[in-house]
């Protein structure tokens, strides 16, 4: 092994070992995307679930159907978020637009919007963050036009994962609000 | 100017021994990698007290188990180190009436602690009297004790109260050893967590559940003015709100008549007021609420999250974070909420700010590139401290005396969700002397109480 050769797995290594604090950090998918060919020539075998992820996740939003349930046939029952915002994605807007559908012809439905944050924050702030993402819902479902009186709001913080995962992935899965029926 | 310095060291090395006792005095402002050895000899309690005290407690040798509650206290200060009770050479009741100070010397201790249990009936009531020396081994003479009596129950108690007197003349400040924790009990799996609010002594002893675990509840803290009272937040009937509960009769009420979520809640120092926030339509803001009067208040207003407020200990300031730079940083505001100033702007997120007992330090949790941080800075948020750093850590709370602070600390699963886990840790001021607080089920959300009352 020549000098260039032991260099160039010491650049791999300190570049593997940055995708993975990175990661950890809030922009992690972009970075790992960008890194995607490094890492494929260092080792197939670990480029392949980064792929999948990529798949599963747009920014760090879940874009999957894992744990989604449904509100009523065909209409989805939840939204996922990019971490620490409360801003509703295209495909949100789309299913939270069926939501308020399927309740305009089921007026006697009523629903709670349980806001939910994933682990990487402190308690009381994503107790917080969690109502703020309810809230971004049902505000969407009010100008669909339901009405307030049908709609609570509940945030469970981080309290109530629907992954116990702790990874990237797992928390694009709890950051959410998940629309259910109430009576 | 330096002649001087010089003599005014040298004035203080000759004369200090003379001016205060030979006790070593602990200096526990620093990490502590040299501890105090410390002898905690068996109490000592006579043939009749052995057999009152069997049938009342079923312990066979309670003086051996109040001096190991107090070697346990002492040890885990890091600030003293225990000697084996097998390498003593003296009795117990003799060492207690007058102990051979060269015995004591020979095997390296330099304090020696001894005392004795009597058992006593008042009113045909069971009790205990203990009574405890303490004694420096170098300077050959007692420096410190005290008698006192109570009801054999409360036996720990007496170890903690000793533990606090040892603490306090050997270093200077009061101790912190007669208090309890409260904290969150957690068991089962992580995504249908089952938490109960559960109190323990601050050695993990004596562990009572305070709720069953039907409803979800969180951050209990304790009343620094009343250590029978907690405030925390519960889920009962899905109303996310604020509770106080009287941790004696067991009667809770909620706090206040709010329309939306409270939480984050905290006693005033004085326990006359009760700060939280209010989740309403999307935005969280910090209320006072007057308990005395029944008058709340509305302190922030801004349209980002605001939360974690906590009262300095004269009560006229409250710190919180908000995330109205657009992450979560720490901020300072006079308690009627005006002159709002943010204080942290180091690298990184910063949440859960508690201000220190002693007046000068808030600590917080820091999250900076994927890690999680315990830390102090300056109520100006100079001098910033990182204490310790984990995967996931937060909710530090402040031992009585302001040199130690418990948090909790959840571990990282594996890839296929396994092997969750929540504990509490204490870490000193100094980042020396990290501890595992034992509990007996998962743990989080502690709050330490004040030293107890009677």
């Amino acid at each position: 092994m020549n000098l260039s050769k032991i260099l160039k797995n010491v650049f791999l290594v300190v570049i593997f070992g940055l995708i993975v604090t990175a990661c950890a950090t809030k922009k992690s998918v972009k970075t790992t995307t960008e890194s995607t060919t490094t890492t494929k020539a260092a080792e197939t075998q670990k480029a392949d679930p980064i792929e999948k992820l990529d798949a599963l996740m747009q920014g760090d939003v879940y874009i999957g159907s894992d744990t989604v349930g449904e509100l009523a046939s065909g209409v989805p029952d939840r939204v996922f978020f990019a971490t620490n915002e409360t801003i509703l994605t295209t495909a949100s807007r789309e299913t939270l637009r069926k939501q308020a559908a399927w309740l305009r012809q089921n007026p006697d439905v009523t629903v709670v919007v349980e806001g939910h944050a994933d682990e990487r924050g402190t308690r009381e702030y994503n107790l917080a963050l969690g109502e703020r993402r309810a809230n971004a819902a049902k505000d969407y479902l009010m100008t669909y036009g339901v009405s307030s009186d049908r709609i609570k709001v509940l945030s469970y913080g981080k309290e109530r994962p629907v992954d116990s995962g702790s990874n990237p992935l797992s928390w694009s899965k709890n950051r959410r609000s998940v629309t259910v029926k109430a009576n | 100017m330096k002649k001087n310095l010089f003599l005014i060291i040298l004035f203080y090395v000759i004369l200090k021994p003379s001016i205060s006792f030979s006790l070593v005095e602990i200096d526990i402002t620093r990490g502590n990698l040299d501890p105090m050895p410390i002898s905690v000899s068996p109490f000592f309690s006579d043939r009749i007290t052995d057999e009152n005290i069997k049938k009342n407690l079923n312990i066979e040798n309670l003086g051996l188990e109040i001096s190991r509650v107090i070697e346990n206290n002492l040890e885990k200060t890091g600030l003293f180190d225990a000697i084996e009770k097998e390498a003593f050479l003296q009795k117990p009741d003799i060492a207690h009436l007058k102990p051979r100070f060269e015995d004591w010397a020979l095997i390296k201790s330099q304090v020696l602690i001894t005392g004795k249990v009597t058992s006593k009936i008042i009113n045909e009531k069971d009790y205990i009297n203990v009574e405890f020396k303490l004694w420096d081994v170098l300077g050959a003479k007692m420096v410190d004790g005290f008698s006192l009596t109570t009801t054999p129950r409360s036996w720990r108690r007496v170890g903690h109260k000793i533990s606090d007197k040892v603490y306090q003349r050997l270093t200077g400040e009061s101790g912190y050893f007669d208090t309890r924790i409260i904290y969150v009990a957690e068991e089962g799996p992580k995504t249908q967590r089952i938490k109960k609010l559960a109190l323990m002594d601050q050695d993990g002893f004596n562990t009572k559940y305070i709720t069953l675990g039907s409803e979800l509840v969180l951050t209990p803290r304790f009343n620094p003015a009343n250590d029978k009272e907690i405030t925390y937040m519960s889920y009962f009937r899905n109303m996310p709100r604020v509770y106080i509960v009287n941790l004696q009769t067991g009667k809770q009420k909620v706090v206040g008549d709010f329309r939306g979520m409270t939480f984050a809640p905290r006693f005033s120092p004085d326990g006359k007021k009760l700060i939280m926030s209010l989740a309403k339509d999307g935005n969280s803001e910090i209320w006072v609420r007057n308990l005395e009067t029944n008058i709340q208040e509305k302190l922030t207003d801004h349209p980002s999250i605001d939360t974690s407020p906590s009262y300095s200990p004269d009560g006229k300031f409250i710190t919180f974070n908000s995330d109205r730079s657009g992450y979560q940083q720490i901020y300072v505001m006079r308690s009627d909420g005006s002159k709002v100033k943010r204080i942290s702007f180091g690298k990184g997120i910063y949440g859960t700010p508690v201000w220190s007992p002693r007046g000068d330090l808030i600590a917080f949790t820091k999250l900076h590139k994927g890690k999680f941080f315990i830390g102090v800075m300056r109520t100006d948020g100079t001098g910033e401290r990182l204490l310790t750093e984990n995967f996931y850590q937060e909710a530090p709370s402040w031992s009585p005396n302001g040199r130690i602070i418990i948090f909790y600390r959840e571990t990282k699963t594996d890839d296929k969700g396994q092997g969750f886990s929540a504990k509490l840790w204490s870490i000193d001021l100094t980042g020396y002397n990290e501890r595992l607080v034992s509990t007996e089920t998962d743990a989080s959300d502690p709050s330490w109480s004040s030293l107890l009352g009677n």
